[in-house]
């Protein structure tokens, strides 16, 4: 039987495991008068079963699963005669692939040397093997844990404190995959870098002022030399996204202080969900909103002043980025507005003070650290977007302030190196691990400090 | 709740009378009992700084109060009681309108300060806050320092040309507020990092700050322990002299100590109104009496 069918029937048995046990719990109380006899509810006696059913299995199926294919092959490669053993890996491969061709019937036995006829047999033997002996192993040990655990329906053993255990060790596991999956990232990050900075020198990579990520096929080619200074893309980067906290930062910070502060509950109650969705529109989206709409225009403007502007532009991307993130900074500081105690504001108010007012000098004063965060949150995020760059800010690397000309960006760059055929062995193909890891320290700098000040921020009235 | 009976700091016992008459308020329906827009005893002043007439609230639906009519007279000290939930938040609240940002809520009658129509739809919120101040149930300082807490009003209404005249603001304040000795070696540290009861004379201070002509206080002593409490107290017997006091209380040893006249509200009704020694004495309403002897509430 495949995997694909035991696990449904595992799943299967857990359910028939949790509606007998459930139901003997209930026949077990009945005689003692009713479950309150019972160390336990009913349901725990019965998920306390499932799940004896259920793990046990899983665990040895996963193992089998993962052991089957390399168990198979050690046995068919030591079967085969002594002086046709692979030397290499790569050749203990070459063999494997063979007779699992054969065994699959897509190579011909004539074709091949006898030793591997032979061992394709066996493997093909083996595997059958494996997948029933699998099969009854996973189904018998489901059968035995409920039938273990539905012994012990009994009402003076705690089923609860066994269960509580298990769902909490359940959470770990999924929490710590979550965990793991962010470390195995980072790590791959980490060691391509590493590789990178074996090639091209730290110093040249953080203040070289080029960038052309190029390496030469060929020792005489023209143009051979590649330069791999990150300064160009990180002036593009900055001027972006301070382009787009020019904008977010002002209409969001309004438009979070009308919304908390003077909005009646019925414009709030639709203004705050629709603002919010801004943030839900498709950041591709934004970028042809941007290439085709307001880059133009930018373009259409600066020459009509008499301007030069190139048809893509720092300004429209930023622009644009700018409006994307405005429910960044609005949403988080209208949460941290409404955060600031309504005593504040009474007191303020009592005093004589007019809406304004309190809210020029008492809210906003308050509430300044918790929105600095927010405002920090979003510049992170201005700094990580991609596709509103590729296509509204363009691929050269120039060194510029200039927002009327094209700029890059780290993360285009990423993009762009790392899209088509590459080999992973050229500095072309390792620089964009290196401008990954550069840009991951920032951005995670620039969210410990915004943590760092929200949490601050939460002491403060207690 | 404070279920103490009062009768022990008053010295009249109450406890024979109790016995002897008053029906248990429970067994009757108490709307039988309380006859709406009707006042017992001296609702009304000779020198009235508030003229209160047919006040009703109401927050939605929910009529929080209902039909009050009473004087509050000038540099008189008057304390509110009643059971929770009986309004006299609500109508402390109306006196210097910070009902207004509350959107629902709705007043109804005539409220007239010096003569004036507190809700007139010409009247300055921002001049009437000015000269009605208040203090709330929490101290709530800005999280500012000191000296910027106490400066916060006279700057915001202009009090002071020069800086050495909202210092010497500043310094009266916490004088009046009994805080100067305590607070004069750290202006610049932040309020918050006070102690409750000094806290609460601070947001006295401030309120005195802007010289109000009316000072509410919505149970200012509620979260205060019994020293502070005390220091509280002697403040409003100093200020009595030039201020008009308002006070919301749980206390009802606190309404006896520091009020001359004492009101009873039920359920959003005003049902007694009289000299706070009378009140605590011989209560003319048996609502009144029930409540101060403690049967409820």
């Amino acid at each position: 039987m495949q995997t694909a069918n035991l696990l449904p029937l595992v799943l299967v048995l857990a359910v028939v495991a949790y509606g007998l046990a459930y139901m003997r719990s209930r026949a077990v109380a009945a005689p003692l008068g009713g479950i309150r006899n019972l160390k336990a509810l009913p349901f725990y006696y019965a998920a306390r079963a499932a799940l004896w059913c259920a793990i046990p299995a899983l665990i040895v199926l996963a193992a089998w699963a993962g052991f089957e294919g390399k168990i198979i092959q050690g046995i068919v490669i030591a079967s085969l005669p002594q002086e046709t053993w692979p030397e290499s890996a790569g050749e203990a491969s070459l063999i494997l692939s063979q007779i699992s061709n054969v065994a699959a019937g897509k190579l011909n036995p004539e074709f091949v040397p006898e030793h591997i006829a032979g061992a394709a047999s066996l493997l093909e033997n083996l595997e059958s093997q494996s997948r029933n002996f699998k099969a009854i192993l996973v189904i018998l040990i489901a059968i035995l844990g409920a039938a273990f655990a539905w012994t012990r329906v009994a009402p003076h053993i705690n089923a609860r404190k066994n269960v509580e255990t298990t769902l909490r060790r359940i959470f770990f596991v999924c929490a710590a995959l979550a965990v793991l999956t962010t470390a195995g990232i980072v790590f791959s990050v980490i060691f391509e870098t590493v590789r990178f900075f074996n090639r091209v020198p730290l110093s040249e990579f953080l203040f070289g002022t080029t960038w052309s990520p190029q390496t030469a096929l060929r020792a005489d080619q023209v143009g051979a030399e590649g330069a791999f200074g990150v300064i160009p893309l990180f002036t593009g980067t900055l001027l972006i996204s301070a382009i787009a906290l020019l904008v977010a930062v002002p209409v969001g910070l309004l438009s979070a202080i009308y919304l908390s502060e003077y909005a009646s509950r019925r414009v709030r109650s639709t203004a705050k969900p629709v603002l919010e969705m801004l943030a839900g529109i498709p950041t591709v989206v934004y970028g042809f909103f941007a290439a085709l709409t307001v880059a133009p225009f930018i373009r259409d403007l600066a020459e009509m002043v008499g301007l030069e502007a190139s048809s893509q532009s720092a300004l429209a991307a930023g622009l644009v980025m700018g409006i994307m993130i405005v429910p960044f900074v609005s949403s988080l500081s209208d949460d941290v507005i409404n955060a600031v105690p309504q005593t504040m504001r009474d007191g303020s108010l009592a005093l004589g003070a007019t809406q304004s007012e309190t809210m020029k000098k008492v809210i906003f004063p308050a509430a300044l650290p918790g929105i600095i965060g927010g405002i920090l949150l979003a510049a992170s995020r201005a700094i990580g977007e991609t596709m509103i760059v590729v296509m509204a800010a363009g691929l050269a690397a120039n060194l510029t302030a200039n927002p009327l000309e094209s700029v890059t960006t780290v993360t285009v760059q990423i993009a762009t190196l790392l899209v088509g055929d590459q080999e992973f062995d050229s500095a072309k193909t390792l620089s964009a691990f290196a401008l990954g890891m550069l840009l991951f320290i920032v951005t995670l700098l620039l969210n410990v400090v915004a943590l760092k000040i929200v949490r601050k921020y939460r002491e403060q009235y207690e | 709740m404070n279920t103490i009976n009062p009768s022990i700091s008053t010295g009249v016992n109450m406890r024979d009378k109790q016995a002897a008459e008053i029906p248990v308020p429970q067994d009757k329906p108490e709307d039988t009992i309380i006859e709406e827009g009707k006042t017992v005893g001296k609702p009304f002043a000779s020198d009235p700084k508030f003229q209160l007439r047919n006040v009703s609230v109401s927050y939605g639906s929910d009529r929080a109060i209902k039909d009050i009519s009473l004087d509050i007279g000038r540099n008189e000290v008057i304390s509110f009681i009643g059971p929770s939930g009986c309004g006299k938040s609500t109508f402390l609240r109306c006196l210097n309108r910070m009902n207004d940002s509350i959107d629902i809520c709705r007043v109804k009658g005539q409220l007239m300060l010096d003569g004036e129509d507190i809700y007139s739809p010409k009247r300055d919120v921002v001049e009437l806050r000015a000269r009605v101040g208040m203090v709330f149930q929490k101290p709530n300082p800005f999280p500012k320092s000191i000296y910027d807490n106490v400066a916060y009003g006279p700057k915001i209404h202009g009090l002071a040309n020069r800086k050495s005249e909202l210092d010497e603001i500043v310094e009266n304040s916490l004088r009046k507020a009994g805080l100067w000795e305590e607070a004069k070696d750290r202006l610049d540290s932040v309020a918050t990092g006070m102690s409750g009861g000094q806290q609460q004379r601070l947001c006295i201070a401030r309120a005195i700050a802007v010289s109000p002509e009316v000072i509410l206080m919505d149970e200012p002593c509620s979260a205060l322990d019994p020293i502070a409490t005390a220091r509280v107290e002697e403040l409003i017997a100093d200020m009595s002299k030039s201020y008009t006091i308002v006070i919301v209380t749980h206390s009802m040893q606190q309404a006896a100590r520091v009020s001359n006249r004492t009101a009873y509200f039920h359920l959003g009704h005003l049902v007694e109104v009289n000299e706070t020694n009378k009140v605590f004495t011989s209560p003319e309403h048996q609502l009144t009496e029930s409540y101060i002897t403690g049967r409820f509430g």
